[in-house]
């Protein structure tokens, strides 16, 4: 059944499809309008519901980070720069991550026009780390913005991991009474750190 | 699964607006507010007209390539470690999810939103044998617990109050019925979900769009519910529509861009996440499925609404829509899309949807993929004229409605004489509500003394005579 439906889906497509063929479009480079892309990138990023701070160093970043989620529980970090209570080059299974509150995580880069971050499996490490957590603390180098989704997608190399997303602040919905709700069931908040 | 008989959507439509004064007034202001939110959202971008454009061409050379398309698109994805399945149809779709789950011993499913799986019928399939699925979308959970299909492609549940959700979640996971605050109602939600999350043996998801360059496919979310689904079961299954196809990852740049901004005018959804193979120690199952697709492909006058990315944009802005509900369509597809997908599954079942628009023509206008639906929506009347689907009564009507339609001098005609001929309609037809349910709510309309055609010549020929 399994090869004779692929033979069956295919044929018809190469029967229906429409003789008029019509070519791929010539892609205009479009004028870039942000002039100051960390300020654009901050701004999409509150609109999106997320905070963000300058921070100096990984020190600096650390003792913010033990500042602001005090009693929050468990912290988990994917990155060297940040301690966390949980080794996550140890989690054999996405559940063990069920019960951490805080994950850490560097992004490649940010997008000025939308305020969204990049991050990667291999950022991830274990890629639940960027779900099952409560809240997010992403570090991005504030040189690693790029100004809209064209430059992005140039910088994505999806033929270099198995997966990657585009995060734009914390979950949301508006799914009861088009009220907008954050953390509907993926992080409830994310902060960005600027770093170096 | 879908029955055959015939949609009454206007009895359907009549009974949402006739309910109460609260959710058709609801319903059609929050839709409207999506509308006002894209059309600021479009504005802000200098070169959006020039995206609609690009996008459209970059889907129809896709479509008119297809063939080799999806065959670059499966060798790449199985190269990465992806199994690929073919389904002609829902039937073949819903057996290789089962297939799965079954050689794997899943008992129970978490999933995200898909038009797909609902064209499929799948959940329904699957719970006949045996298997728990749970919809994470925050709005198909609602719909799901009520029973429901979702009335909306974007926003399922936008038709209920959220007194509807707090009854709702009262009787199913025990909330305080007192207690609408979407914000409590939502954490509610979220701690019901997460043990759903972590016990699923799989995660299932569609897809927005799947790249043939590099086999990958990208979703896009705003709760992270499919991210949590793809990464935290062991196993991951996507269904997904032989029409999404894209060539080059660099398209993504024109068509993540406008998805979100028509849907809800917002820059993009919260999540924009890209799966190119199995994460690391799972497993990923990939369900390309055609049902009905490439007969669509084959109709001259209707091919072209395979461009359609999902974003619900048409719904908004239909001032018939917004008023009837989605449910009223009584198909996977509502409004005015759904008018010209739905037909093409079959068309006597959906032989009266086309009716069921004014033709104003303002889908046309906001499709981000510039689908002619309008057009689409009058072709589909002349075929369901011609195949005789309609009661006489109807069609007479219509057909007479039609001709002047498409025949501007008749229009014109027929609308000057037309608070003559209304004055002398017999109230026992206008108020009628089995021939006519939209009267009982609706004020006659208001012919003005003068058309605007009228006025208009008038105006310029007043104005020609002062040389402007």
């Amino acid at each position: 059944m399994e090869h004779n439906s692929r033979s069956q889906v295919l044929a018809a497509v190469e029967r229906q499809m429409p003789t008029h063929k019509i070519a791929y479009p010539e892609i205009p480079d479009f004028p870039r309008t942000a002039a100051d892309l960390l300020a654009a990138f901050e701004d999409r990023v509150k609109d999106a519901g997320g905070e963000v701070f300058h921070l100096a160093d990984a020190a600096a970043a650390q003792a913010l980070l033990v500042s602001q989620y005090a009693d929050a529980g468990i912290i988990c970090s994917a990155t060297p720069e940040i301690t966390g209570d949980r080794d996550i080059h140890a989690v054999k299974n996405p559940h063990e991550l069920a019960d951490v509150a805080v994950g850490v995580i560097r992004a490649r880069f940010g997008v000025a026009e939308n305020g969204m971050v990049w991050l990667t499996e291999e950022d991830l490490v274990v890629n639940a780390l960027g779900f099952l957590s409560q809240h997010l603390v992403i570090l991005l180098s504030p040189q690693a913005i790029v100004g809209d989704m064209y430059d992005a997608y140039l910088r994505v190399h999806l033929e270099d991991t198995a997966y990657g997303c585009f995060m734009m602040g914390p979950s949301a919905t508006a799914d009861i009474g088009a009220v907008l709700v954050h953390g509907a069931q993926g992080a409830r908040s994310l902060r960005v750190y600027l770093l170096p | 699964m879908e029955d055959d008989k015939k949609v009454d959507v206007a009895a359907q439509a009549a009974a949402f607006l006739a309910q109460d004064e609260v959710h058709e007034p609801m319903h059609d202001k929050n839709l409207w507010a999506a509308r006002m939110k894209r059309d600021a959202a479009a504005r802000e971008v200098p070169e959006w007209e020039t995206l609609r454009q690009l996008a459209s061409q970059i889907k129809e050379h896709t479509l008119t390539h297809l063939l080799q398309y999806l065959t670059e698109f499966e060798k790449n994805a199985t190269s990465r470690g992806a199994k690929v399945y073919w389904a002609r149809d829902a039937a073949e779709h819903n057996q290789h999810v089962w297939d799965i789950l079954r050689e794997k011993n899943i008992s129970s499913v978490i999933k995200s939103k898909s038009m797909l799986q609902e064209e499929c019928g799948m959940t329904a399939f699957l719970e006949n044998r045996g298997i728990t699925v749970t919809e994470s979308d925050l709005g198909e959970r609602i719909q799901q617990l009520d029973d429901q299909p979702p009335s909306h492609i974007v926003m399922p549940a936008i038709h209920k109050t959220r007194e509807d959700v707090a009854q709702l979640f009262a009787r199913n996971i025990g909330t305080d019925p007192a207690n609408t605050d979407p914000h409590y109602l939502t954490e509610a939600m979220r701690n019901d979900a997460r043990k759903r999350f972590l016990e699923a043996g799989a995660g299932m998801t569609g897809a927005n769009f799947a790249i043939a360059e590099t086999g990958s496919f990208v979703v896009c979310t705003n709760e992270g519910n499919a991210d949590i689904g793809a990464s935290v079961p062991p196993v991951h299954i996507a269904s997904i529509g032989i029409e999404k196809l894209l060539p080059k990852v660099k398209d993504l740049g024109i068509f993540i861009r406008l998805l979100s901004r028509s849907a809800l005018g917002t820059l993009a959804t919260q999540y924009t996440s890209h799966f190119s193979g199995p994460r690391k120690g799972g497993e990923l199952h990939i369900i390309l499925t055609d049902n009905g697709r490439s007969k669509r492909l084959g109709m001259p006058e209707f091919w072209t609404s395979l461009k359609c990315i999902r974003c619900g944009a048409c719904m908004n802005t239909c001032p018939v829509y917004r008023r009837s509900g989605g449910l009223a369509y009584g198909a996977t597809y509502s409004g005015p899309i759904g008018i010209i997908l739905d037909p093409t599954f079959d068309e006597s079942k959906y032989s009266e949807l086309p009716y069921h628009s004014s033709l104003c023509g303002s889908c046309t206008e906001v499709c981000p993929v510039k689908i002619n639906i309008s057009d689409q929506i009058l072709q589909w009347r002349k075929v369901m004229a011609a195949k005789k689907y309609l009661p006489a009564a109807r069609r007479l009507a219509f057909g007479t409605a039609g001709k002047i339609f498409e025949h501007p001098q008749l229009f014109r005609s027929a609308e000057t004489m037309a608070s003559g001929a209304l004055k002398f309609t017999p109230n026992f037809l206008l108020y009628n509500r089995v021939l006519n349910p939209w009267g009982r709510h609706r004020e006659l309309p208001h012919f003005a003394g003068q058309t605007f055609r009228e006025w208009y010549l008038q105006y310029k020929a007043k104005n020609n005579e002062h040389g402007t």
